[in-house]
């Protein structure tokens, strides 16, 4: 809504406060003002001129020299090369020292010889926002009204000399879509009277329902739907004043008919619209749902299909108006139009807005019938209207309106005790000060002896429905700077984060602090991408938005590891080459084509390396990311968490990543060893078609994690006793898994092993092909006593045999 | 023999002056005090001697080997300090070379801000609350208070999945989900960070994708000025001590009454700058006392407790905290963006 501050003086004296003033009383009680503009946007010292003669330029065929009279007693000599110019007419005219917008200062000069005094402007000239203006206003000159008096400044003229609020409204204060409801607010704002536009009207003696007769046959759909008969208007383009005030408030003068209902739809929020009346068949209105396969041409010369749910004005025939949204072709005011069949009602909100939807057709009238208009305003309006018409279009009002009423809407009454006020607030508020809120609201009411109010609320505010909202209008009159600052009071209560909270806050600063940079991706992905990880997704069906933005971010991720090989891609193409990051964040998992539960979110970790991890540094080699970097992130995440004991790696060949460089991570759960994920290398083509080097991956399941995860740290005393340690190199075929020596020597060495670690893996000629040596540093020790020398010698050999045994190795000697 | 003795000392120490490094300092050594050295070779001579004399003869050796030592000794500890000193000249490396670095890396400047925003509830006797991103239009409008064809609704806005669910556009109906959880119980006291979706198509300000964080607090006669209170204290802690905050009435459906809450504009301290268009302030949260309605959906009486809840965009503080110029930055990931949050 756009508020003129020279119009909203009509309704409010508020000449004693600035545009800017008002601007922020309103929007410190609530209605935001986003801009206040002026709209007069640099143009001084133009004035209206009579173009006195024309004549031809001497010199250029394109140019006309005129004599303008701009009531200082001589005419002034104005070039001027607009094609529309012509003697008689009434124009704008900078004289010599005016200023046009953009700082255009105007000079005496000389065009092709002839002395020119001043300009001739065009409506763009003068900083008006040409879309507002009618069609044959747009091009050329700005011809004004023939009795614009001569030498008026232009803008008084034009009413530029005009700032305008630009009022940003949340859904509930659609009461401020009109000057008389902003007008209101101010007045409850600064305790001021609001004055009512002048309704009255000289009827003819004629009835109007002789001529027109209204029924509304959709009764839920309307609860009042009110006409007036309007005879022998004269449809021309509206008085200037009128044309500038719908200007400024951003709607186009049309003609003086349609101006006015446009005009009142701005000054009481109340939509109307004028039907010719020789075109409604019968002089019938009927209020109605569209017929199945009914039509409509609305004033846009649209044909629009009608669906049975939407609402229609008809007549005897057929269809002439959508209803609230948009009139019909067919029942147009134009310029033969004598008499007006004029139209103030209340449509249902929900119904209009659904209409104007499916239709994509949204205008001020749907909008405002939307947020349901004020019932007490209905007839208000229509009075408003035919004033206005007879006023500015010579029409002859119709005694009587004719009307249908479904449901009278009164006004609600609401209670609330100053007690409950005060302490929902937090303020000590008197009954005085109560009454004088609800006072300058407009609001009236009673106070009883146990201190409840009993408001009955204006329908204009039709919002306020319960306690909590009359306690709201009190709160911001009386300012929410004004309630105090406290405490909560009552009892503490413990604040703390959850385990998977602490696990993930725990899982977030070891890996960052070990280097590696986390990311958040989005949540939606393309289709193709949740294939390529079929072993992450467990076999879900991707969650498919029903209007998604584009095909590539149309599903939800099934996985995060697509959404992190994107992030490398986009990071690689700007020089990024070494990458170390993870992600925590949830995937969603269903079975099911078309939802009818929530998918299964679950909380996942990924991880991705490429690149170098170590720079090459002047004393040191680069060093390149390689399996075991991936799998070290995954064995300190099951360290941190207390579970490396039941977490096991074992070589796995799921889709999309090297077969020979991945394992299946496996935690020992009750229901003994599962998989929660997957640590390895991209599948060499996949990298290849991402364009990336060698990458390194792993995606974890969080939620077994947070199950298992023992953040008890068990405290062992130091070992009093010494250690043994034995070394041992086996030479085993190369599909030995050094994994599984680790477990046979751990198994058969029992509880004295304290330690077992592999210090050198090496395959070689002198080893032959397919074998490789592997060396492996026991250390043994009791906790009670020290090892003797034949005990451990003689336990060492159990492991030596037993891995020779197991998998066929050879001792290295 | 005493003589001789004398006559050893001053030639010995006369070499010694002359010494130059310790393989000739060593050699002196055994000349004079070896074994078969010269001091001994004169005081095998002693058994000839008198029982009188022997005493005074052997003092007199003793004295001139004491002599001899010390000037030894003395020399030796000299080429010791030395050739240390050489040793730690010949050692010495170029400081100004790089060091190597222990790696670091950064948590998501939004998690960063999350985690700040969590820590100081916690503190302040908060739980932190999650739910669904995917909702049921139940949970995600109609229990906040926002029924089918309700104007603040708009189909448009919203990913929908099916009819009856889409992702969620707020992090509001976690409250719901945890007033169902209380059964009943109060009070009531979480905050609930997350991730929402709206239909915006993406730009330097917009993203469909972003964070937000929402407080919920149900109790008896929790009131507005506790609503105050409360976020005084949290904007103290999260932008200093001079921040100060400006409530302005609003709409939620949610809430009632409803505000929008400014805080000082923490480049220019409430003066007056770009980054708050001069107005000294910057919107940063939305807040109100729980809609009656509300409070009946999540199942409490709204005769026997009130509530406030709050809510602000993570993306919105991220960028005034950072001064990041582009929202699109927290969702691409580029390193040398990430690389930037590495400080503690």
């Amino acid at each position: 809504m756009n508020v003129s501050y020279r119009w909203l003086n009509e309704y409010i004296e508020v000449s004693d406060l600035t545009a800017r003033e008002i601007a922020e009383q309103m929007t410190r009680g609530g209605i935001e003002i986003d801009v206040v503009e002026s709209l007069n946007k640099g143009v001084t010292g133009v004035v209206v001129g009579y173009v006195v003669s024309k004549e031809k330029h001497p010199d250029a065929d394109k140019l006309n020299v005129c004599q303008v009279d701009v009531g200082t007693g001589e005419n002034l000599q104005i070039v001027c090369g607009a094609r529309n110019v012509d003697a008689g007419q009434k124009v704008p005219v900078a004289v010599v020292g005016a200023k046009l917008p953009g700082d255009f200062k105007i000079k005496r000069a000389k065009l092709r010889g002839v002395e020119s005094q001043g300009m001739i402007c065009s409506a763009k000239e003068l900083g008006l926002n040409d879309k507002l203006l009618p069609k044959d206003q747009q091009e050329g000159i700005l011809v004004l009204p023939a009795e614009t008096p001569i030498g008026q400044s232009i803008g008084i003229t034009l009413g530029i000399d005009d700032e305008v609020l630009e009022l940003d409204l949340t859904p509930n204060r659609s009461d401020c879509l009109s000057m008389l409801g902003v007008a209101y607010e101010i007045a409850a704002l600064t305790g001021r009277e609001v004055k009512l536009p002048n309704t009255s009207v000289m009827h003819s003696a004629d009835q109007a329902s002789d001529h027109i007769s209204v029924s509304i046959e959709a009764t839920e759909l309307c609860s009042h739907y009110s006409a007036r008969y309007i005879r022998g208007v004269k449809v021309a383009p509206s008085p200037q004043w009128l044309q500038n005030r719908l200007i400024a408030a951003g709607v186009r003068p049309i003609n003086n008919v349609v101006d006015v209902t446009n005009y009142v739809m701005l000054e009481y929020g109340q939509p109307l619209h004028a039907f010719d009346a020789a075109k409604v068949a019968g002089g019938r209105i009927v209020v109605r749902q569209a017929k199945p396969g009914e039509t409509l041409t609305t004033l846009d010369d649209q044909e629009r299909k009608l669906e049975p749910q939407m609402l229609v004005i008809a007549d005897a025939e057929k269809a002439i108006a959508l209803a609230g949204v948009m009139g019909g072709a067919n029942s147009e005011v134009t310029a033969d139009t004598t008499d007006i069949l004029l139209e103030s009602a209340r449509f249902d909100g929900s119904t209009v807005r659904k209409t104007s939807r499916q239709l994509g057709l949204r205008s001020e009238s749907s909008a405002r019938f939307e947020k349901e208009v004020d019932p007490g305003r209905v007839i208000a309006a229509l009075n408003r209207a035919a004033s206005l018409l007879e006023q500015c279009a010579e029409g002859h009002v119709t005694e009587g309106i004719v009307e249908a009423i479904t449901k009278n809407i009164e006004p609600s009454v609401v209670q609330v005790a100053l007690n409950k006020i005060n302490q929902y607030l937090g303020t000590s508020l008197s009954k005085l000060e109560v009454e004088a809120i609800f006072l300058r609201l407009g609001f009236e009411g009673s106070l009883d002896e146990n201190g409840v109010f009993t408001i009955t609320v204006p329908t204009r505010r039709g919002e306020i429905t319960r306690d909590v909202d009359l306690i709201e209008e009190v709160a911001r009159l009386y300012g929410y700077d004004n309630i105090p600052t406290t405490s909560i009071e009552g009892s503490t209560t413990p604040g703390a984060l959850t385990k998977p909270q602490a696990i993930r806050r725990d899982l977030r600063k070891r890996l960052t602090d070990s280097g590696l940079n986390e990311v958040i991706s989005y949540s939606f992905t393309g289709p193709e991408r949740t294939k390529l990880f079929p072993a992450l997704t467990n076999g879900a069906v991707p969650v498919r938005l029903a209007m998604p933005m584009s095909e590539d971010r149309s599903v939800l991720r099934t996985s995060l590891l697509p959404q992190l090989l994107e992030m490398a891609v986009y990071n690689r193409n700007r020089k990024n080459e070494n990458i170390a990051v993870f992600e925590l964040g949830s995937v969603f998992h269903t079975e099911e084509e078309v939802l009818t539960h929530l998918p299964q979110e679950k909380h996942r970790f990924a991880l991705l390396l490429t690149g170098n991890a170590v720079q090459a540094q002047w004393n040191r080699k680069a060093e390149a990311y390689n399996f075991y970097h991936a799998k070290g992130v995954v064995e300190t995440i099951v360290n941190t968490l207390g579970i490396s004991g039941s977490v096991r790696f074992e070589a796995a060949q799921p889709e999309g990543f090297h077969p020979g460089r991945t394992a299946a991570v496996l935690l020992h759960t009750e229901a003994g060893w599962t998989t929660i994920g997957y640590v390895g290398q991209l599948h060499p083509a996949l990298q290849q078609q991402s364009d990336l080097p060698d990458t390194y991956v792993a995606e974890l399941d969080l939620a077994p994690l947070y199950e298992y995860a023992d953040f008890a740290i068990e405290y062992k005393t130091l070992p009093r006793y010494p250690a043994m340690e034995r070394d041992i190199a086996v030479v085993v075929d190369t599909a030995v898994q050094a994994g599984r020596l680790l477990e046979t020597a751990s198994e058969t060495a029992g509880e004295l092993l304290e330690s077992v670690r592999i210090f050198d893996v090496y395959a070689g000629e002198k080893l032959g092909a397919g074998k490789k040596s592997v060396a492996l540093a026991l250390v043994y020790r009791h906790a009670e006593r020290t090892l003797t020398d034949e005990e451990v010698t003689e336990l060492h050999s159990a492991v030596v045999t037993k891995i020779e045994q197991t998998f066929g190795a050879e001792l290295r000697k | 023999m005493k003589e001789r003795l004398e006559a050893l000392r001053t030639e010995a120490l006369q070499e010694l002056q002359g010494v130059a490094n310790p393989q000739q300092l060593n050699d002196l050594r055994v000349k004079y005090l070896g074994k078969k050295g010269a001091l001994t070779e004169i005081l095998r001579g002693m058994g000839s001697l008198s029982a009188e004399e022997r005493p005074i003869i052997g003092q007199v050796g003793n004295d001139v080997r004491a002599s001899i030592e010390s000037v030894i000794n003395e020399k030796q500890e000299t080429f010791l300090r030395e050739e240390t000193e050489t040793r730690l000249r010949e050692e010495t490396i170029d400081v100004t070379l790089p060091g190597n670095e222990l790696p670091t890396g950064a948590v998501h400047p939004l998690n960063k801000v999350v985690q700040e925003i969590e820590d100081i509830f916690v503190g302040l006797g908060y739980t932190v609350a999650e739910g669904p991103e995917v909702e049921t239009d139940y949970y995600n409008f109609e229990a906040l208070n926002l029924p089918k064809n309700h104007p603040a609704r708009d189909m448009q806005d919203s990913f929908y999945i099916t009819d009856e669910i889409l992702m969620r556009t707020q992090t509001s109906p976690v409250q719901v989900r945890t007033m169902k959880a209380m059964n009943g119980k109060f009070p009531v006291k979480i905050i609930c960070p997350g991730k929402v979706y709206r239909r915006d198509d993406d730009d330097a300000t917009h993203s469909f994708q972003f964070n937000q964080i929402e407080g919920l607090v149900v109790g008896p006669n929790i009131r507005m000025s506790d609503l105050k209170g409360t976020l005084l204290q949290f904007v103290q802690l999260m932008f200093g001590k001079q921040a100060q905050i400006r409530l302005r009435p609003s709409f939620f459906p949610f809430t009632e009454p409803s505000a929008e809450v400014d805080v000082t504009c923490s480049q220019c301290g409430g003066q007056g700058c770009r980054m708050c268009k001069q107005t000294g302030w910057l919107e940063i949260l939305g807040c109100g006392m729980v809609h009656p309605r509300v409070l009946e959906m999540g199942g409490y009486d709204p005769n026997e407790v009130t509530g406030f809840a709050f809510g602000m965009g993570v993306e919105r503080i991220a960028l005034l905290k950072y001064g990041i110029d582009d929202i699109r930055h927290f969702y691409t990931n580029d390193q040398r963006f990430l690389n930037q949050f590495g400080r503690m």
